[in-house]
Parts: C-alpha cells; structure tokens; sequence
C-alpha cells in the first residue's frame, strides 16, 4: 500500500467540505499545510484540529496537506482519518459524542416521512433536522459511489457523534453483504437507531445483520435498542415478505423500493404504478401480519409537489404508515397527507373516551353506542389522536374540550 | 489613528474625509442639522437652444462643453445594475480629454464597472463615493484607492446632495428614451429599465447635467421622468446598457431548502403577529429568500382573503403578479428588479415610480419608509444587540453596497430573514465587523434555527405567545452556531489604514471599514 492517501472534494463549487491529501513519513514530525477559505476566523482552530486528528491517529511523522472549503469540524476529522486510513494506518479518531447525539428511540414512533442523505455529502447533514422529519437516513449504499464508501463510513460515523438531528429517527441505510457488515462496526457503536438493510430476499440476510449487531452491542455493552428496516426491492424478495418481516424481533418496520422491482419483473416504472400494486399491497400485509409498519418508496420528483401528494395519500388508502423523502420541502406536504381527516380524529375521540370511562369503572369491554370495540380499534384510535396532536389538528388538552 | 471620534454608537470614526470635516453618528434621530438646501447656480434659458435641441455628438463634446475640469465630480446610476454601460464610457471620455483626480459619486456600481480600476490607477479617478462590490471592492478594500470611499444608503445619498455634502459637478444619466430637449424615461425604448429615480436629485442639483440615450424621440418625450428643463446636453449612443442584466443573481427566487423554510417562517410570522391584516403595506427587497418570502405571503394572504394597501418595490414578476391578482393595490416602486417588473410599471398606472426623495430623504418632510407596516432585509452579520452589518464580509472585506437598507430600517417592524451560518462563516456574532443599522431600529432575525425577537418589542413577544413558531433569544441561537462551526469565530486581522466610511441615513458616520491584507481566491 502506497503512504500517501487521499480524501474529499475540491474545487471552487465544493462548500462544506476539504481535501486532504496526506503523506506518512519516517521523520521529519508532523509538517501542517492548511488553506481555507475561513482562515481568517478559524484558521488557527483548523491548524489545531489536524494536528489534534494526526497525533490522535497515532502519526508523529506526516505531511499534512488540506484544501478547506469551510469544512465543519466532524467533515475535517472524517476526511484527515480517510486518507490517513487510505495511506495505511488503521487507527481511528473519534470526535467527542455530543450529548443531543445520545436520545434513544421507540419501536412504536411516527415513522411517516424518513429523508434520505447522500452519506459522503456532509453539507447535507447539517440542516437536516431543523425540516422536522420523523427520521433521517444516513446513506451508504445507492447514493455513495464504490469508490467512497470507506469515506462515507466515517463521515457518517462522525456525523453520529457530533450532528445534531432535532428529534429526528437516526437511521442508516447500509450496504449489501460484506461492504454492509463492515457500515454495522462503525455505526452500531454509535447510536444508530433503525439500520436499514437493502434488497432484502431472505429472513437469513435479516438475521445475519441481526447477530452481528447483537455481537457489536455486547462488546460495546450497549443497551439501547438498535432496530431494523429490512427493504424488499425484488420479487424473491416480495414473495418472502412474511418470513422477512418475522426473521427479527428487532424489526420495526418494512420498507420497499421500487426501481430494482420493476427492473426484476422486466416492466417500465410508471406514475400511476400498477406495475407494483400487488407488490406494494403484500409489502403492506406482510408488515401488518407482522405487527411492524409497512413504509412506502421515495416520490422522486422533487419539483412536483400535487404529485407527491396523490402519491402520499394512495400510500395511505393502500395501508403505508410512511413515505421516503429525497428533499427537505417533501416533508410537510407527507406530514399532512398523513395526518388524519376530521372524520377520522371525531372518532377517534369518541373511542378513546369510551375506552377511558370503561377503564376508569374497570369494565372489561368497552362500547360505543350499542357497539362493541376490540383493543386493535382503540390502539389505532390513540395513533390517531397522538398523530392530530401532533400536527396540531387536536388541542393537546381535547380531553376537556366539549364531547 | 489620530482624527479619529468615538461615536455614540461605541464606533470610533474619522471626522475628516477626503479634506471635509464630517459628524459622528450622535444617535438615532439625534444629529438635527440647520441651515439651508444647497442651490445649484443660476441658468439662463437665453443659453440654451430656442429649438430646444440639446443633442450633442458624444461625450467627450459634452464634456468639454460641461468645462471638466480635475478634481470634479460626476455621478451616474444604477438602474442598469449590472448591465450599466455608460459609466464607462463617460470616464474613458474623460481620460482622453487628459482629466485627473475625479470623484466617482454613482447611485452604487456592479461588477459591470471593473474597468474603472484602470482609471483608478491611471489617476483619471481618485475616488469613489457609492456603493463598491465585485473586483471594485476589492481593490478598494486592500488599500489601493487614493481617497477614502464614502457608503450612503439611497436616502443619505439625496441627503448629501440636498445639503450640499456632495456637490455634482456633472451628472450623467442613462435614459432609455429621451428627446433633444432632455426629457427623459425609463420605463419605454429598446433598452427600457423601469425607472430613473436615483437619478432625480442629480438632475435637479448637478451643475451640470448630460442625458445619455440609445431610443432618441422627437419632443415631447411622455412621460418625462427626468424634466428636460434640467438638462444641458444630449447624447445619443449606440446602446446605454443590457437591460436583461438588470436582473442579477439576487433576484432569483431560492431553491435552498433551509432559505424556504427561513421565507416561510418569516411569512408566518407576519401572519401570526396579525402584521397580515386588511390595508396593511409591506416591502421585500431583492434576494432570494426575500422574492420566497412574497410567494409564502401570498400564499396566507390568499388563504385568508386579505389585501395589502400598498407593497414598496423593488419589484419583480412575483410582486406584479400579486398586483395584477389584486392581492395589492398599488406597487410603490423604487427600482424594478427584473423586465416584468418594468413592464407593469410602463402599462400598469397602479404601479407607481417613486425615487428616494419620496421614500427614503432625511431632509424631507417626512418619508415613505417609515410608514411600511413590515419589511424584509438582507445582512451580512447580526450581533446579539441586533446590530447589522450590510456592507462587508465577516473577513471585513467590502461585498455590498448599503442600498435602500438602512432606510427601510424605520419601518413599524424590519424583518432580517437570514441564515444563522453561511458555510462555518457565523452570521450572528457577538459584534457586527462594521455596523450599518442600529439595533434599537432591527425588530426580528428569522434564521432556520429559530427567531430572535427584539427584547424591546415586547408587543411582538406577546402576540405570539402559544405560536408553534420557533421564538427562541439570540444569544440561543447564537450559541448553538457557535458549537456547531467548532467555537467563536476570531476576529478578522485588518490593517490600520481606514478605506471607507460607513454613513447613517442623517449624514452623520456610524462606522467605518478597514484595509484587508488579503483578498482570499474564492468566496
């Protein structure tokens, strides 16, 4: 292996991230030569920073070469480690674990929009949260080219310990196989809340990412949950759906993907999609006879926001929980063809305030009118309440509102 | 530095600039200055034409006639932004008439201008006095002008003119339509450019003054936006400049997700604070995030069928078509942003051209600009005591020109819609690099992270009290920038030589701003 390695971008289109070129040396101590375009307000703390990342990495002798094109310092660090790692050391340098990194999730939680970001891209990351999506998705498989995925690794690996995603689901979509096995040693470590699992076609696939995950949290004697979003996106996979939703206890949701779908049963992606509605259809009775929430594909036109809707609402009205976002202005728009009618909320209402009363004379069934309610109904009637609460469609107090 | 003042601003200041004593910033409406306007000298209309044709062969037999002389002062205007030809051409005029020393006194310059760079080192120019960004702004930021820029707003620049501050010896003005008498308008002919406003001080106060066009009409020229009874000289040219390039970057509606959500937030609380009401008026500059803004509130505006009073411009198709939908009644404009812009002013008598003597002058009697229920601006930094910077770069170098900014500031509620960082360069700080608007006039930041109510707006904190909208103190936000781009930014290394002064809207010197080492490679 060469000494010299390589990392990032440049260029004068390149906002958010650096170029490190890096040499390890035999002697000579550690020779710094940083340019940025905010030298003049961090170009000392940025001096500071490689050395800290050089000497962190256990280099004494190196020659250190970075184009900054206004870098945050987690991008700096996974960048300098990149090319260190590309020149043949094999250490790492974690950046310190903030503490609005270190929330745990739930297995039950709205999981209506998850917004994809491309994992090697960093300028990304950081805003990301501030448009409220239920989670966000660190991407390491289709959005980094092969080349890069050992860059991206660590910058999403950075971005764990030190972005701050507001409330958002931390997720990581990782890759296939050995690639994806090697994304789990550096994300599990790190609070990761939903791994996604790409092309899924068989409970074996589930389960392998599974143990290993279990195997990381032992090591790592970690506690909090790390769960699963196994992604079905053929027909081998479609037809196993059931055995995939149940090959974990630690799956919470199943998602699909729709371009390598059409591609493997050999028709055309089109708008109205009938092409994929028995797929999306067992997707979705697959994942309800498994108890988790079926998810539905990306809409890919950003642009087309009437689309995007039409598309968000069939997700509803086939039995989808949520919808993959590619851009920030896709999620409001998915947030409201979520959120429940008002026929829906009065209803829900209605049901919870009858379980309510039964619950309080300690009655064991619980009635509307002359009408029996089973337990399933009042668990969605609380979803829906929950989700009208939280969109502001039900004051939080409606309990004292008239009945 | 000696003859420097402390302002009552904290600013330390020259008082002496290019050999004339100047005031130090006293204040908000403190400094209230006596006297009476400056008078242009006597004519004779026995001097000019009976004909009443003024026309000329070009601009060097203009110049000549006008009796330049070194050390005069010329003034043009930006109403071509930056597709603007004739302010080099009159000083290539003027360099081979063998002139030095001229002062440049331009309503603002683009990047358009490079080419008086040449004419700065030739000594043709000595200095500018206006606006300076692009390749102008860096030459004048490391130092290398003679004299000392000078920065007014729109208002401060009528202000000088009126009071004698600045004396024009030769105005030029571009007109897109004259006649031979030197009747003038903006808004008609091949080059049509809306408006010729920034222009009006200059025709009535000049010495001397020399109507530029490429559409030249026979008498009479309607309407005449500039009176012909102004004008000495007439000369026509091949093209006075490129129209299309009166749209620049900036008036280009964002896509930026994080600059939406700051618009949206920003129409939000408009709405919310019940600023939106039936009759209410309201002014959006230029500028992505700001054109995103209009869409968001005409959005709300739709939503719950109300109308605005008025919208000062500058305009563009995205205020046209909130007045072709009747969503406002009357467009006040002061510059149009773009060729829909000029347009609707040229067919539309409900869209008005107005310049800044009726908008924004400190000698008037009275102004437009504070009568605006709401505004939207732009800056480059904002401190923790709502103090702006418009003018330069957070590395002091000099990236814009102070506008209409510092005027709109007297609105009943300015709005500073901005992002809280721009690629780890923080933009709220603990202290502005160079102060262009005081706190006390600066209501509300907008950023993506949350918005900063101004303590002494407690009337706006109440309104939203129970809004959903993220209200959070400045210094929160600030923080939370802070730890993100990895600690304070330090403050930038400047040189001691000071190359501009920074002018509040009375005349007086609220800041000055100075000499970069270096100029970085890219932005």
């Amino acid at each position: 292996m060469s000494n010299v390695g390589t990392a990032g971008r440049k260029g004068p289109a390149v906002r958010s991230d650096c170029f490190v070129s890096l040499e390890v040396r035999k002697s000579g101590g550690l020779d710094i030569a940083a340019t940025s375009r905010v030298d003049s307000m961090y170009g000392d703390s940025i001096q500071q920073l490689c050395r800290d990342v050089l000497e962190g990495l256990g280099l004494q002798h190196a020659r250190l070469e970075l184009e900054d094109a206004g870098a945050l310092p987690f991008a700096l660090m996974a960048r300098i480690e990149t090319a260190a790692a590309r020149a043949g050391i094999t250490a790492s340098f974690l950046p310190e674990m903030k503490s609005y990194c270190t929330d745990t999730t739930q297995r039950d939680r709205f999981r209506r929009s998850r917004l994809y970001l491309p994992g090697n891209d960093p300028q990304f990351f950081i805003n990301a949260g501030l448009h409220k999506p239920d989670g966000i998705i660190l991407d390491l498989e289709d959005s980094v080219a092969p080349a890069e995925k050992d860059a991206a690794r660590i910058m999403v690996r950075n971005a764990l310990r030190q972005v701050n995603f507001y409330g958002a689901e931390r997720m990581v979509r990782i890759n296939q196989g050995a690639e994806g096995i090697r994304d789990l040693d550096e994300i599990v470590p790190n609070n990761v809340h939903v791994v996604l699992i790409p092309k899924v076609e068989s409970a074996e696939q589930v389960q392998e990412v599974d143990t290993h995950i279990q195997n990381l949290q032992k090591k790592h004697k970690s506690r909090s949950p790390v769960y699963l979003m196994p992604i079905i996106e053929s027909a081998l996979g479609t037809i196993r759906a059931y055995d995939i939703a149940t090959a974990s206890e630690n799956n919470v949701a199943l998602a699909l993907g729709l371009e390598d779908y059409t591609a493997d049963i050999g028709v055309q992606r089109t708008l109205e999609g009938r092409e994929s509605f028995w797929m999306r259809s067992m997707v979705v009775n697959a994942a309800r006879a498994a108890g988790i929430q079926p998810i539905d594909t990306v809409f890919s036109d950003v642009a087309d926001k009437k689309g995007l809707i039409v598309s968000v609402k069939e997700a509803k009205a086939l039995g989808f929980d949520g919808k993959g976002c590619i851009h920030p202005r896709q999620i409001a728009p998915i947030h409201d063809a979520f959120a429940p009618e008002k026929s829906e909320i009065d209803k829900a209402t209605k049901i919870m305030r009858a379980f309510e009363k039964a619950e309080a004379q300690g009655l064991a069934v619980v009635a509307l009118g002359s009408k029996m309610i089973d337990p399933p109904v009042v668990k969605r009637a609380l979803k829906t309440v929950e989700m009208a609460v939280s969109l502001g469609r039900l004051p939080e107090n409606w309990r004292e509102e008239h009945s | 530095m000696k003859n420097l003042k402390e302002n009552a601003a904290g600013r330390w200041v020259p008082v002496e600039i290019n050999g004339a004593q100047h005031v130090p910033f006293q204040g908000v409406g403190k400094f209230k200055p006596t006297g009476r306007r400056y008078g242009p000298p006597l004519t004779r209309c026995a001097d000019y034409p009976a004909d009443g044709n003024k026309v000329v062969a070009d601009f060097k037999t203009a110049l000549k006639k006008t009796g330049l002389r070194d050390g005069m002062t010329i003034s043009t205007h930006h109403h071509f932004r930056n597709g603007d030809f004739v302010a080099n051409a009159i000083f290539d005029a003027a360099a081979e008439l063998g002139v030095k020393d001229l002062r440049w006194f331009p309503s603002a310059s683009f990047p358009c201008h490079a080419p008086i760079i040449e004419h700065l080192k030739s000594g043709v120019v000595h200095h500018i006095e206006g606006s300076m960004n692009g390749p102008l702004g860096d030459y004048c930021s490391t130092g290398k002008m003679r004299g000392m820029a000078v920065l007014r707003s729109h208002g401060g620049r009528y202000q000088a003119v009126q009071d004698g501050e600045v004396h024009i010896d030769i105005a030029v003005i571009a007109a897109p339509t004259a006649d031979p008498f030197g009747n003038a308008t903006g808004d008609r002919g091949p080059s049509a450019c809306g408006l010729l406003g920034f222009a009006l001080a200059d025709s009535q106060y000049a010495d001397r003054v020399i109507v530029a066009t490429d559409n030249l009409i026979p008498f009479p020229c309607i309407p005449w936006q500039i009176h012909g009874n102004y004008v000495d000289y007439v000369v026509v040219v091949d093209s006075i400049g490129e129209p299309s390039k009166i749209v620049s970057g900036t008036t280009e509606i964002t896509r930026s997700p994080d600059r939406l959500l700051i618009a949206e937030y920003a129409a939000r609380f408009v709405a919310e604070t019940g600023i939106m009401s039936d009759g209410f008026s309201f002014q959006a500059g230029a500028g992505g995030t700001s054109l995103s803004f209009s869409i968001f509130l005409s959005e709300m505006m739709r939503e719950h069928n109300i109308k605005a009073r008025f919208a000062r411009g500058g305009s563009n198709q995205y205020l046209v078509n909130m007045l072709e939908e009747g969503l406002v009644e009357y467009i006040l404009d002061g510059q149009t942003f773009d060729l829909e812009g000029v347009r609707s002013m040229r067919e539309n008598s409900n869209h008005v051209n107005t310049s800044p003597f009726t908008s924004y002058n400190y000698h008037g009697k009275g102004n437009f600009a504070s009568m605006v229920d709401v505004v939207v601006l732009g800056a480059t930094e904002v401190d923790v005591q709502f103090n702006a910077n418009v003018v330069t770069h957070s590395d002091g170098r000099l990236l814009h020109g102070i506008g209409g900014w510092q005027n709109c500031l007297f609105s009943k509620c300015t709005m500073l819609p901005i992002p809280s960082f721009r690629n780890r360069i923080p933009v709220l700080v603990d202290h502005v690099t160079t102060l262009c608007g005081p706190g006390e006039l600066i209501d509300v930041i907008v950023t993506e992270r949350g918005i900063a109510i101004n303590p002494q707006r407690q009337d706006l904190l109440s309104k939203l009290r129970g809004s959903s909208l993220p209200i959070r103190p400045i210094e929160d936000i600030k923080s939370e920038v802070e730890d993100i781009c990895g600690g304070k930014s330090a403050a930038p290394e400047l040189g001691e030589k000071i190359i501009a002064a920074i002018k509040w809207v009375d005349g007086t010197v609220i800041d000055c701003v100075r000499q970069t080492e270096t100029i970085p490679s890219s932005q």
